[in-house]
């Protein structure tokens, strides 16, 4: 039997806006992942250690008010030299200030480091079924 | 038995007993004569007992009744070791401060060779092993735990608090092992959720069975009935009981207990130390309703030049350097000069060390304005504040020393207490207070109010 992969959830930085990851923590829960829901205002270092001492499989971010990329500064490296190489990352929501493309917002966050990007008001199965067939492809589900 | 209960602590330089009449709930005599653990620890009890026998007549009985505590022969020495330094590792900390222990090493990620070198060399009486949430990492208490299955018996006591998931394979892991290994509940089961409680207990029995017996201080159990917890954990269950009360007796409500030493400084926190504006974030692991930290270099005896470094910043007495220099080599404070600069070292003592336990507030600066953040606790609110130990009973002046503890408006991110009330533990019965509430606490709390003095 596969272990029942844990994934970690929360809004990154200093946004506060927490009804999204919630609403995503719930989603992911009802589709069997174990959640570790870490809430509002985590910071970067939080994510990591969280993710060391939990194993997660995955770390799904949320942001909203349009400062993610300043939050997320140096994160690649970091959990990267934390042995998280292969932990999936995701993030969703306005990534960015103002009106922007989203594929050059996707193009950004993806330079970053995370696997997948999502607009604001995707639907909560859109993630959780990318997030099953990209765990499946690393054979963790 | 009769109606007087018999309350020693086996310290390191001194054997202290209590003798408490408990039907008027009176301390009838005390007696604190030289320890002699290093040749015979019944020798240096016998010579205490015999001085509460001159004062009040005790029987047999009375003796065969009696309750210790110990932190002789080093006291209840550990080495904790977790994952992620601020998560496993902490709670791991937390969990053996809170079981009175005295953390000697504290370590975290893989260890490496020359870490369980070091580690053997400071020959812990218990290792503690903590990593991975239940469920989480496996990887690094299962390597902590391979690492020292070939090890001799510098280490041999394990305690296994870490990811429920690994106990199957460290069990084959130290299945031909002497050591006494010994598995019990995570210290941190999940993210954001410290339970120490468990491991608490599995030390403290571990420390009843085994490590009393190893350092020769169970030979009192020939005339005593049992040694029961080291003594800081007596300090930290008067001060649950102090604070949480009794029956009709609400108790004090939440306070600090500080204790400055000739080595450490203790200090005990019964408080919940939540925000106190609902606008502060709380960061970093919840620390325990019940928290205990030690100050390992803030002692007025074994670590004056650390005090001195730190008195560096500061105005000093006149000749202050020649009068440490004599209390270096051992010297009781005697003139006025001797008393002043005795004085200042124990507030700061009590300055610095109460200043390490409480929580503080960092502000941070975003993207959306200045947001203040909460480590630790906030202990503003503390109703009470009791002093104990040599420095501050033996002071002159106990409540100046004291006040060290208190909140300063030039300082305002750290949170200390701030409007408390002071007590002062004169007759050293704090102790007594914590070995006596595991079978009366009604008694015991009756005491503790007769005996703490508000200065």
């Amino acid at each position: 039997m596969k272990r029942v992969p844990t994934v970690i959830t929360g809004t990154v930085g200093m946004d506060a806006h927490v009804i999204g990851t919630k609403v995503l923590s719930r989603a992911l829960q009802d589709a069997g992942f174990k959640v570790v829901e870490l809430g509002m205002q985590v910071t970067p270092e939080e994510f990591i250690s969280v993710a060391q001492e939990t194993r997660a499989d995955a770390i799904l971010m949320s942001s909203l008010y349009g400062m993610a990329e300043l939050d997320l500064k140096g994160f690649d490296e970091k959990r990267k030299e934390a042995g998280l190489g292969d932990v999936l990352l995701y993030i969703g929501g306005n990534l960015v200030i103002g009106r922007s493309d989203p594929r050059e917002v996707e193009k950004k966050f993806k330079a970053l480091g995370f696997d997948r990007v999502y607009a604001p008001e995707t639907d909560t199965e859109v993630g959780i079924a990318d997030l099953k067939k990209d765990l499946k492809a690393r054979g963790k589900l | 038995m009769s109606d007087i209960r018999l309350l020693i602590d086996f310290g390191s330089t001194f054997t202290k007993v209590v003798a408490v009449d408990l039907k008027k709930v009176e301390v009838v005599a005390t007696a604190s004569l030289p320890s002699t653990v290093d040749n015979d620890i019944t020798l240096g009890l016998e010579n205490a007992l015999k001085v509460i026998s001159d004062k009040h007549g005790i029987t047999d009985p009375d003796k065969k009744g009696a309750l210790a505590c110990s932190s002789a022969a080093g006291g209840l020495r550990m080495v904790c070791t977790g994952f992620v330094p601020e998560l496993t590792s902490k709670a791991a900390n937390l969990a053996a401060l809170g079981a009175g222990a005295k953390v000697v090493g504290c370590y975290s990620y893989k260890l490496t060779q020359q870490e369980v070198k070091e580690i053997e060399s400071l020959a812990p009486d218990i290792l503690l092993l903590a990593g991975g949430t239940d469920g989480g990492d496996e990887e690094v208490i299962i390597h902590n735990a391979r690492m020292f299955s070939g090890t001799g018996q510098a280490v041999a006591n394990v305690i296994i608090a870490g990811n429920k998931t690994t106990h199957d394979e460290i069990r084959g892991i130290y299945k031909d092992s002497r050591k006494n290994v010994i598995y019990t509940k995570n210290v941190m089961p999940e993210i954001g959720v410290l339970d120490v409680v468990p491991c608490n207990r599995e030390i403290r029995d571990l420390f009843m069975k085994n490590i009393i017996v190893a350092k020769g201080i169970a030979r009192a159990k020939a005339i005593i009935k049992d040694v029961i917890m080291p003594t800081p954990s007596a300090v930290l269950e008067a001060a649950k009981l102090i604070a949480g009360g009794c029956g009709e007796d609400a108790g004090f409500g939440e306070l600090v207990v500080i204790d400055p030493g000739g080595a450490t400084t203790d200090v005990h926190s019964i408080a919940k130390g939540a925000p106190a504006r609902p606008d502060i974030i709380m960061t970093g692991l919840p620390e325990p309703y019940e928290k205990r930290t030690v100050e390992g270099d803030l002692g007025l005896k074994y670590n004056l030049d650390r005090l001195t470094e730190l008195v560096a910043t500061r105005e000093t007495p006149t000749d202050f350097s020649s009068i440490v220099a004599k209390f270096h080599e051992g010297k009781l404070p005697e003139t006025p000069e001797e008393y002043a600069c005795h004085l200042m070292l124990s507030c700061l003592m009590v300055e610095v060390a109460m200043e390490r336990h409480s929580g503080k507030i960092e502000v941070v600066y975003t993207p959306t304005g200045e947001k203040l953040v909460q480590h630790g606790k906030d202990l503003t609110g503390v109703r009470s504040v009791i002093g104990t130990g040599g420095p501050i009973i033996f002071s002159k002046e106990p409540r100046k020393i004291l006040e060290g503890v208190l909140y300063r408006e030039e300082n305002p991110f750290i949170l200390k207490p701030k409007k408390p009330r002071f007590y002062l533990d004169e007759r050293y019965i704090l102790y007594a207070v914590g070995l006596l509430s595991q079978s009366e606490p009604g008694k015991a709390l009756a005491l503790a109010r007769k005996y703490l003095k508000p200065i």
